[in-house]
């Protein structure tokens, strides 16, 4: 099949499930209300007035009655929650091997990048049968990134990070929408995501006309913004050391610990006092306002590259970062740890 | 029979004569005229704007309108329809006339806060006019942040301000009706032999007076960051956007109950009168109102399940959606209940109220898919949520409230309206209903998100029968308009209880007088007792 035809329906690896669950639901919906329209219907008929002056049955009470139908919608509606939960847990916890995706949202564009460069503008290209994570946020104001054949949906907010993640399985290209309202053109803020199979996937990649990863583009503004002054790469600075950071739990000055996630390093960022690492002092500056949202993403590439190994003179000259961290695997160095398993505060 | 007139006892029509007697009333009955007057106005001015989205949806492009108007005509449709026609609907209309009645009191508690109500009401509506024709809003009725507070630039504040005042009135209203239910009742008319009318109002009036203050706040919120840029909301000033859906759902989600309990209200009236038969399950339809009560202002993250929540924070969220729909389930179990065994004459009145029955049952049952979880992703913020919402509020209350017209036409003018007309309007607001929204949950399921002015040409067919539902239902709520004013001055003469009802309004004459009542009732049986009126009704088992 090919990625140019568009399709409808189901596609993601969750959506098997959502169909089952969503088309039990209809049919226990329906013999539901039959079962009311019939005793209607029946009623309708049967108990029709037949003298002017008739009076109804005046029964008014059936305790039995009245419990079985409190108790059997109750149990009903406690299966259909933990089935909904359930599903929505298996949605929202993406797999330790996604790809990751930076998705930007603005009135009215969605722009995309790739961990090994590529840009895109309302487009998505990816590969089938290969989990994709979606690490989101917005310029102005809310948007929401929904792909309907693969059953996602997640608002992308100003000023932090949502993320949402899916598996395409069919090859095919697919409607994107804005499901937030947004302004003036939020109906034109449309566009397509096109599931490859992988070697075609590869193919587009080499073709993608990358300027260079995201990880070294980071590299690049690691030291364009003069933050390796600071942050050495041991453990003797008078800044964290980053390296082997991502994924890893900080312990703070509170005496809290966060998980290194993307909120975090970008929250570090754009507003250091937020969060200070125990035993280091309050003397970052902050970037906002000096940083854009796509250079903040192309640090945290660049964070997540550095494994344990590295040291500041492997890093000095832009593009020097080895291949792999730029590669359609994505994520990272030796020993990085996806965070996939806790709930990081992202959502 | 001109002469004749002078015998018959004044009533509460023409008792004064004049517009300033109308201006100037403290009656509840002729402000309850005064209400029904404004907000039927507001429904066709909401209704307008409903006809000219469906005909923009009429193709997938946009050619009728530009998309900066279709986004000012769907906010305007919400905010007049939500604040100016459902939530003053069945309390302001039916309510303020027939609370007093039910209850065998002269009046509301606060006459004159009753007007005054009015008068704030009118007031909100002209400043949300306003707003609208010095070029309109386009937030969406919902206002969402920072688009509300710092990116649009249509009149937000001027109709925050209108909804803000319009609010005012709502807590007036479910003051007067509290202080009313508690105080005013007639000797012998405890609680329980109130009729479920009188709770479902209390449980509405308990809503409204804790829930509004609320949303006053946020709006206000609302305009100060925008007219100042304090930074509450917009995380550009150090705000979150997020906590603007919170604040504006906790009033809000209450609110669709607001909406809907007087609904259910008018439908346990309707339901035993045209089948001659006590509400089946009394006590559990009226713990059923109270409990929705509460447990609607514990729901309102359903909302936000997309929006950024914790997961576990929806898991509760989602749960708690599930409690509060038992006991709608139970409401409707017990209709059809009452209906099952009963002496039925299909009246319009009763057309609409087993209408309502099928519609919120259907509206009711598409909000156990919203509210869970896993399935909600894919089905929030689309056509699959504008149907189910207007399935409990135009196929729930909107056919409530027009069954409750019917069912007291009698009463409020003194005619009867013409039932064969009537049948055939019912039956067209049902059909044309259906056909509009019904294709809105497959155009939902599919993928079609709201508040699109242009959509993908797969779409089309649905847009057109949904468009063509729409003109259907258009011609179904004109001609009630129609007949009804006709039949105020053309009707047959209306006894004082065609239909042989047991409520107390039944027992004073069609029109009441100003006073509702000549001698203060004394109640000695429960309500919907027919056995225990039998001999006064004339009926027989």
């Amino acid at each position: 099949m090919r990625s140019d035809i568009l399709q409808s329906g189901p596609a993601s690896s969750i959506s098997g499930e959502y169909e089952w669950f969503f088309w039990t639901m209809v049919t226990v919906c329906t013999l539901v209300a039959l079962g009311i329209a019939i005793v209607l219907v029946y009623s309708m008929i049967r108990f029709h007035r037949k003298r002017e002056n008739q009076m109804g049955s005046q029964r008014q009470l059936n305790i039995p009655l009245e419990v079985s139908w409190t108790a059997i919608p109750f149990f009903a509606f406690i299966g259909m929650f933990a089935y909904g939960a359930k599903l929505y847990f298996d949605i929202e916890r993406p797999p330790d091997n996604a790809i990751p995706i930076y998705v930007v949202g603005k009135q009215w564009m969605w722009k995309l990048q790739h961990p090994g460069g590529q840009r895109e503008i309302n487009e998505l290209h990816v590969p089938i049968n290969q989990p994709v994570k979606l690490t989101m946020t917005s310029q102005d104001v809310i948007h929401s990134f929904y792909v309907p054949s693969f059953r996602i949906k997640q608002d992308v907010l100003p000023d932090r990070y949502t993320s949402i993640w899916f598996e395409a399985t069919r090859p095919g290209k697919y409607h994107l929408f804005c499901a937030e309202y947004c302004g003036t053109k939020h109906s034109g803020m449309i566009g397509w995501v096109y599931a490859m199979e992988p070697h075609d996937y590869q193919a587009w990649l080499s073709d993608g006309g990358a300027e260079g990863s995201l990880a070294s583009m980071g590299q690049k503004w690691f030291h364009q913004f003069a933050c390796a002054n600071c942050h050495h790469f041991d453990s003797a600075g008078r800044c964290p050391d980053l390296r082997n950071l991502f994924g890893k739990p900080v312990e703070l000055s509170t005496g809290e610990t966060v998980v290194a996630d993307e909120g975090y390093i970008r929250e570090s960022i754009l507003d250091p006092r937020a969060k200070i690492v125990n035993g280091f002092q309050d003397i970052m500056p902050s970037f906002k306002g000096q940083i854009s949202e796509e250079q903040v993403i192309d640090l945290i590439s660049f964070i997540k590259a550095i494994g344990p190994q590295s040291n500041i003179e492997q890093h000095t000259s832009p593009g020097s970062v080895p291949q792999e961290y730029g590669n359609q695997k994505g994520i990272a160095g030796p020993g990085t740890v996806s965070i996939s398993g806790s709930k990081p505060e992202t959502r | 029979m001109q002469p004749a007139l002078a015998l018959v006892p004044k009533n509460y029509l023409t008792e004064k004569q004049g517009l300033l007697s109308w201006f100037f009333t403290t009656d509840h009955k002729r402000i309850a005229i005064l209400y029904t007057a404004s907000i039927t106005a507001l429904f066709f001015l909401g209704g307008f704007f409903a006809l000219l989205m469906r005909l923009e949806l009429l193709t997938p492009e946009t050619n009728l309108v530009q998309p900066e108007t279709y986004n000012k005509l769907f906010t305007m449709h919400g905010i007049i329809m939500v604040w100016f026609f459902l939530i003053p609907s069945i309390p302001n209309t039916l309510g303020n006339f027939f609370i007093p009645m039910v209850i065998g009191a002269k009046d509301l508690a606060f006459p004159k806060i009753n007007l005054l109500s009015w008068y704030i009401f009118m007031l909100g509506a002209a400043v949300t006019i306003y707003a609208l024709f010095r070029g309109g809003v386009d937030t969406g009725w919902t206002f969402y942040t920072p688009f509300s507070t710092s990116y649009s630039t249509t009149y937000v504040v001027a109709a925050a301000i209108g909804i803000l005042i319009a609010g005012f009135s709502s807590i007036m209203t479910g003051l007067n009706f509290i202080a009313t239910i508690h105080k005013m009742r007639a000797p012998g008319l405890t609680w329980y032999r109130l009729p479920i009318f009188v709770w479902s109002m209390y449980a509405t009036s308990l809503i409204l007076v804790l829930a509004t203050p609320v949303l006053a706040v946020t709006l206000l919120m609302v305009a100060v960051e925008r007219l100042a840029q304090v930074g509450i909301f917009d995380p550009a000033l150090g705000g979150d956007p997020v906590l603007f859906q919170h604040m504006f759902w906790f009033y809000s989600h209450p609110a669709v109950y607001i909406m809907v309990l007087p609904g259910m209200a008018v439908v346990s009236e309707i339901i035993p009168a045209f089948a001659r038969k006590p509400l089946f399950g009394y006590k559990a339809v009226a713990y059923s109102s109270m409990a929705i009560a509460v447990l609607g202002f514990l729901v309102w993250g359903h909302h936000m399940f997309v929006a950024g929540t914790s997961v576990y924070s929806a898991m509760t969220f989602s749960l708690l959606s599930y409690f509060v729909a038992v006991p709608s389930a139970i409401k409707v179990f017990n209709w059809t209940a009452t209906i099952y065994g009963g002496a039925l004459s299909w009246d319009t009145p009763m057309l609409y109220a087993v209408g309502f029955i099928g519609l919120f049952t259907i509206g009711g049952m598409t909000g156990l898919f919203l509210a869970a979880l896993g399935l909600d992703v894919h089905v929030t913020d689309t056509y699959f949520v504008i149907a189910h919402f207007h399935y409990i509020m135009v196929g729930g209350t909107v056919m409530a409230y027009l069954g409750g017209v019917h069912y007291w036409w009698p009463k409020i003018s003194g005619k009867m309206y013409p039932e064969g007309l009537a049948k055939l309007s019912a039956m067209a607001v049902f059909l044309g209903f259906n056909l509009t929204f019904f294709p809105q949950f497959i155009l939902g399921y599919l993928g079609m998100p709201r508040r699109y002015a242009a959509y993908p040409p797969e779409f089309h067919m649905l847009n057109v029968l949904s468009t063509a539902g729409a003109s259907i239902l258009g011609v179904g709520y004109v001609m009630p308009l129609c007949y009804l004013l006709w039949s105020w001055k053309y009707g047959k003469e209306a006894e004082p209880n065609p239909w042989r009802a047991t409520g107390l309004e039944w027992k004073t004459p069609s029109p009441p007088p100003t006073h509702n009542f000549e001698i203060t009732p004394v109640v000695t049986w429960n309500a919907y007792d027919y056995k225990a009126q039998q001999e006064e009704l004339q009926l027989v088992p």
